[in-house]
């Protein structure tokens, strides 16, 4: 291997990622010295469009937004709209949306787990790879997706771009044997989580680890995703800060940059990170008993001793445990269920602001929208997860080509494709992705 | 019966020419032999080989990007050929209907006979209207939809009268 004064290294498309856009890594004298995650797709405005819309518009609309995570967008419009409208919604219509959103976790987790990101770590090029090499775990996988696809089906009305969301709950609410014909399948997919999470335990992860601060939301009732307080857990500190919510857009500011078409986000000024490592560190403790089991299988250490992973390769590991947490949580509504009366709580128009967060797989998305007293929407505003780790994936991929420079180029690039993965970047949500250039000078 | 006939409509409709599959299935939804199954698919080859069984006849309906472009023209690909297509970055993770056919092969999940008719597409942006040599093209890819369908029925109940021999064939 020779130390090259100027190399370039580059990829027409990072493959096993959602969306388009580019990479450009720049090297001088051995020194990684700028890294741009250049998503060039153009911006879709959402936004802009939701402007003079019916208050009761955003949850289908922004369900649009991503075909991967739409119960998300439809879950954090819905409270957001709602805080503006003056309505809290709960009881079973809660735990409904809490149920549905399991089934958006399992689905989006396995799909990434065991087809995207596992190959990965076996030197194999994709998911037919992995397939041929070891069917029995793409097997697993896709029992664990197609369980959390019927949750999606079942309580929203279709696979794709659920349909029976609608504010203040939905619908329509399925009766205890349209949940109850769920079950089997959820108790085989629990056990075949349970597989994959020692499964991944079993897997070499490079060593590494990122400083940037976690985000995540965080819920004393439960391990956070339908709902919570933004919590920030620092890389020197122990104690989790909450915030409240109407502070967001204070504390995350979205920021435009000349080679991206997504904004992009710092947490008081610095670049952060949210996801499953943010999710982990901050609320690991609220884990269920399977789901602490499975993280110990998956490699993870014990959470309650106080050990926070930040290696960002060890992610699969927590997407296998968050799948095991949410078949569970998905058993525990449905055996608990009891419809409601009406499927809904009415919200009427008022004028205000109001503000919803949840934890989409991929991390915290932020809805904000401004009623008049008609319910118009005046001013909108989404903040999704992947456009707010674009700075944290910059991070590790400078770090990561830094430690990899040795590396002849075609492994080099194979090395910032799997840090880019590790983060499951949505690039339709962050408005779309990727290309890799290493220019070495 | 030994199997049914699925026709899987893949698209966005929401993306002009990605929403031949989509457009198709509106035009053919009341024309089919009864029993047929057509279901609409964001490409998502999990869900794709969910929506057959082994002993079924699958006719998928998509729209191709292909270099050079004749926007509008037809294609009819076997399985083999389908499962050396790849789709274009803009789906979901990089996935689509062709590794849908790569991963139903090496995990034994193809259907009896897999075809897929195509449309060769030339603007894949934003809206809900396809360019004018897609829209034109669509009513003949529905009807070499049809005929797919029609002809499948008529091995379907070939097998179911003579099982023996359909199967040693």
């Amino acid at each position: 291997m020779t130390h090259r004064g100027a190399r370039m290294l580059r990829v027409e498309g990072l493959a096993r990622v959602e969306g388009e856009g580019a990479l450009r890594v720049g090297v001088e004298g051995g020194t990684v010295t700028d890294v741009e995650l250049q998503i060039y797709e153009p911006p879709r405005f959402f936004e802009a469009l939701l402007r003079g819309r019916a208050h009761t518009e955003p949850p289908d609309l922004t369900a649009r937004i991503c075909g991967i995570c739409p119960v998300a967008y439809q879950m954090s419009a819905c409270r957001a709209v709602e805080d503006a409208c003056g309505v809290a919604v709960s009881g079973p219509i809660a735990d409904l949306r809490r149920l549905l959103y399991c089934g958006e976790w399992i689905e989006s987790h396995a799909l990434h787990v065991h087809l995207l990101h596992a190959p990965d770590f076996l030197g194999l090029d994709d998911a037919v790879a992995l397939a041929r090499a070891d069917r029995a775990s793409v097997e697993r996988g896709l029992r664990i997706k197609q369980a959390g696809n019927a949750l999606v089906e079942r309580i929203g009305g279709r696979a794709i771009h659920p349909v029976n969301v609608r504010l203040g709950g939905f619908h329509r609410a399925p009766d205890r044997a349209e949940l109850a014909g769920l079950v089997p399948a959820l108790r085989k997919a629990l056990d075949d989580a349970l597989e994959t999470a020692a499964w991944v335990g079993g897997f070499d992860y490079p060593d590494d680890r990122g400083d940037q601060p976690f985000l995540a939301l965080s819920d004393p009732a439960h391990y956070a995703i339908d709902a919570g307080t933004p919590t920030v857990l620092r890389a020197d500190g122990r104690e989790a800060r909450p915030f409240p919510l109407t502070e967001f857009e204070q504390r995350v500011v979205e920021t435009q940059v000349s080679y991206s078409t997504a904004l992009r986000s710092t947490l008081d000024g610095e670049r952060h990170l949210t996801g499953p490592l943010a999710r982990y560190a901050v609320n690991g403790r609220q884990l269920s008993a399977p789901a602490l089991d499975a993280a110990r299988a998956a490699g993870l250490g014990d959470i309650r001793e106080g050990e926070v992973c930040r290696n960002p390769y060890r992610s699969i590991g927590v997407r296998a445990v968050e799948t095991v947490y949410a078949l569970g949580e998905a058993l525990r509504i449905i055996e608990a269920y009891r419809p409601p009366p009406r499927p809904y709580e009415p919200v009427p128009a008022r004028a205000g602001t109001g503000r919803g967060a949840t934890e989409a797989p991929r991390g915290l998305l932020y809805h904000r929208y401004r009623l008049d007293a008609d319910g118009l929407i005046e001013d909108a505003c989404i903040v999704p997860p992947t456009a707010q780790n674009q700075g944290a994936i910059e991070d590790d991929l400078r770090r990561i080509a830094q430690a990899g420079l040795d590396l002849p180029d075609e492994a080099l690039t194979r090395c910032c494709e799997r840090a880019v993965r590790n983060h499951d970047p949505c690039i339709s949500c962050s408005t779309h992705f990727l290309d890799l250039t290493v220019e070495r000078k | 019966m030994n199997g049914r006939v699925v026709v899987v409509c893949v698209g966005n409709e929401y993306r002009r020419d990605d929403g031949a599959g989509p457009r198709v299935a509106a035009m053919i939804d009341h024309r089919v032999p009864e029993g047929t199954k057509v279901a609409l698919s964001d490409g998502d080859p999990i869900r794709m080989l969910a929506l057959w069984e082994p002993e079924d006849v699958v006719v998928v309906v998509e729209a191709a990007h292909v270099h050079p472009s004749h926007p509008g023209r037809l294609h009819r690909l076997d399985a083999d050929r389908a499962a050396l297509t790849t789709r274009a970055a803009s789906s979901s993770h990089g996935l689509g209907p062709g590794e849908a056919v790569q991963l139903a092969d090496v995990l034994g999940r193809l259907p009896r006979r897999l075809v897929v008719h195509a449309v060769e597409g030339t603007d894949f942006g934003w809206g809900t209207e396809p360019s004018a040599p897609v829209a034109a093209a669509l009513p003949a890819l529905a009807g070499r939809v049809l005929d797919e369908v029609a002809a499948a029925w008529r091995g379907v109940r070939a097998r179911d009268a003579d099982p023996v021999a359909e199967s040693a064939s």
